[in-house]
């Protein structure tokens, strides 16, 4: 007889370790199940030349610190049972934003901002304030504010365009599925998890949450198979019984929960369902990778995070070109404030920038690989525009583009913020079949986690 | 169980699940969302905790009785009468 679970758990990263954990905490027989050799899907890790990498986090978003009794990451940790400590996450030194002629700072502190945006934008300084009072107010439980435009929002308070602009930047970058605009309700989210909250990391990287996750996980009896990618969802009579995994062996299941994505799971069902038609996600990134053989700092480059753009316009969309240089994100995880005494870790500068998924695709195995060294180059050569010039102390590089994520994590066209139309109830045409990840909900390492608790919460444990 | 016992045992529960929350001077007329920051995900595994304890099953319609110890109390008493205290 063939394994039986109560839940099936489709993918190990974010989402899909944090569901996990809270049903094998409830006792059930769960199985998280991960193509891939090691887990954290979209939030990964990896070493290279003896070289520690991540992939995806920059910065966690929400931070707040020790003893917070409200917000998001509390209450996480609260779900899942996981001290403050054990994360030992540390705020960032402070980051900036930074479009021609104007540098906006801020820093896990809103008034910074709210100084920066009075001394550089005097006459919207009471008009920001305003903003932050109705994003403040903002009831996140209520899904009629989700689809109204963030763009028509903001214009009936900000009126200088390139304040708009400005602000929707680091918005846009750290978590838009939707082209040119975001929905009021994500924009609102974001705006406080990243402005209001606040950005910060873990000395050790992402590795650390997952491997904290994981640690909870077995500790609770969970399973977790790696290198196992199901093939197929198998259904009958209207319900999924298990799934058959790329090496044929089957798995039976009270329910299934899927991470792979929306459409991808639709694709896994073997009942013909047509998938529902909604628009996919479309964008995805580059990201260079530079170590330096000093510290960022040595360089006067004290930013944690800088958000840049060479024109008054922010460009929020697919771009022509294989990647649009014109903006960009320019991470340091050495700028965060970490513990005295910690480890220096190797000076790096990271900058991701919009990229062309169909131009990546179409590349054979040579040219993709001078394509990649071609934007490298120009990647860097925008982004030292705007912070001081690294290019002399480099010592190794990586770089990764829209392939590379369909490599690792499965999501088609490398779509890192999934699709613009999220499933939030995570139900699916099988009434034990549902999803999370970023295709369910909110997106970020507190999003999917959120999603994957959520999602554990309201669909598989009241039975 | 003793209407006490039931009281140390959702105190125990609170602890588990707000573990930084001082418990020493909850006000047991009070409701637990003014005191302690409660939300409706906390309420879900005060019901799980109780149910992967001992097996007693709280259907939805009945968390409302949840609100506050007293309240809790009265509503497990009968629930919990024939339940021996765990160690």
């Amino acid at each position: 007889m063939s394994p039986f679970y109560d839940t099936i758990i489709i993918g190990a990263g974010m989402s899909g370790l944090a569901a996990g954990i809270r049903l094998a905490y409830y006792d059930q027989r769960v199985c998280i199940l991960e193509r891939h050799t090691t887990i954290g899907g979209l939030n990964s890790f990896y070493r290279l030349r003896g070289r520690d990498y991540d992939v995806g986090l920059h910065a966690l978003t929400n931070f707040t610190p020790k003893g917070t009794k409200k917000g998001p990451l509390t209450r996480i940790l609260r779900q899942l049972k996981i001290s403050w400590d054990e994360l030992r996450i540390s705020p960032q030194l402070g980051s900036e934003i930074v479009f021609p002629g104007v540098r906006l700072r801020f820093d896990n502190d809103v008034d910074l901002l709210r100084a920066e945006v009075a001394s550089k934008f005097p006459d919207q300084a009471a008009n920001f304030d305003r903003l932050i009072a109705a994003i403040v107010e903002y009831d996140d439980l209520d899904e009629s504010h989700l689809e109204i435009s963030a763009r028509a929002r903001i214009a009936e308070y900000i009126t200088e365009p390139l304040l708009v602009e400005m602000l929707f930047c680091p918005l846009m970058f750290y978590g838009s599925a939707r082209e040119h605009d975001m929905d009021w309700g994500q924009f609102s989210i974001m705006f406080r998890s990243i402005f209001l909250e606040g950005l910060g990391r873990p000395h050790a990287g992402v590795r650390l949450i997952l491997k904290q996750l994981v640690r909870k996980f077995r500790g609770l009896s969970g399973e977790l198979k790696l290198r196992a990618g199901v093939k197929e969802i198998v259904v009958e009579g209207g319900h999924a019984t298990g799934v058959i995994l790329d090496n044929g062996e089957h798995l039976a299941a009270r329910r299934v929960l899927s991470s792979a994505g929306w459409h991808e799971t639709m694709r896994l069902c073997n009942d013909g369902q047509p998938v529902t038609p909604r628009s996919t996600g479309r964008l995805t990134f580059c990201e260079t990778i530079a170590t330096l053989d000093e510290q960022p700092r040595d360089l006067g480059h004290r930013s944690t995070i800088t958000f840049f753009n060479d024109s008054d316009t922010f460009h929020w969309a697919v771009p022509n070109e294989p990647c649009d240089v014109r903006s960009g994100v320019i991470c340091s995880p050495n700028n965060f404030a970490y513990d005295a005494g910690s480890k220096n870790i190797s000076g790096t500068m990271r900058i991701t920038a919009l990229a062309n998924f169909d131009y990546w695709q179409s590349l054979d195995e040579e040219t993709y690989q001078l394509e990649k060294l071609r934007w490298y180059d120009r990647i860097t050569e925008s982004a030292v525009r705007f912070v001081p010039d690294y290019r002399s102390r480099v010592i190794d590089t990586d770089m990764f583009t829209p392939t590379t994520i369909v490599r690792f994590t499965g999501h088609d066209r490398g779509a890192i913020y999934g699709a613009p139309d999220k499933q939030l109830d995570g139900r699916t045409h099988l009434a034990n079949l549902f999803v999370c990840g970023t295709d369910q909900g909110f997106v970020g390492i507190i999003g999917s986690i959120l999603s994957g608790i959520s999602m554990a919460n309201q669909h598989c444990l009241r039975d | 169980m003793t209407g006490e016992e039931i009281r140390e045992e959702v105190l125990d529960i609170l602890e588990t699940i707000a573990p930084d929350e001082d418990l020493s001077d909850l006000d047991d007329s009070k409701s637990f969302r003014e005191q302690l920051e409660l939300d409706s995900m906390d309420f879900l595994d005060i019901v799980m905790e109780l149910r992967k304890r001992h097996r007693i099953q709280i259907p939805e319609d009945d968390y409302l009785n949840l609100a506050s110890m007293d309240s809790t109390v009265t509503y497990l008493k009968p629930i919990l009468k024939d339940v021996e205290k765990a160690k």
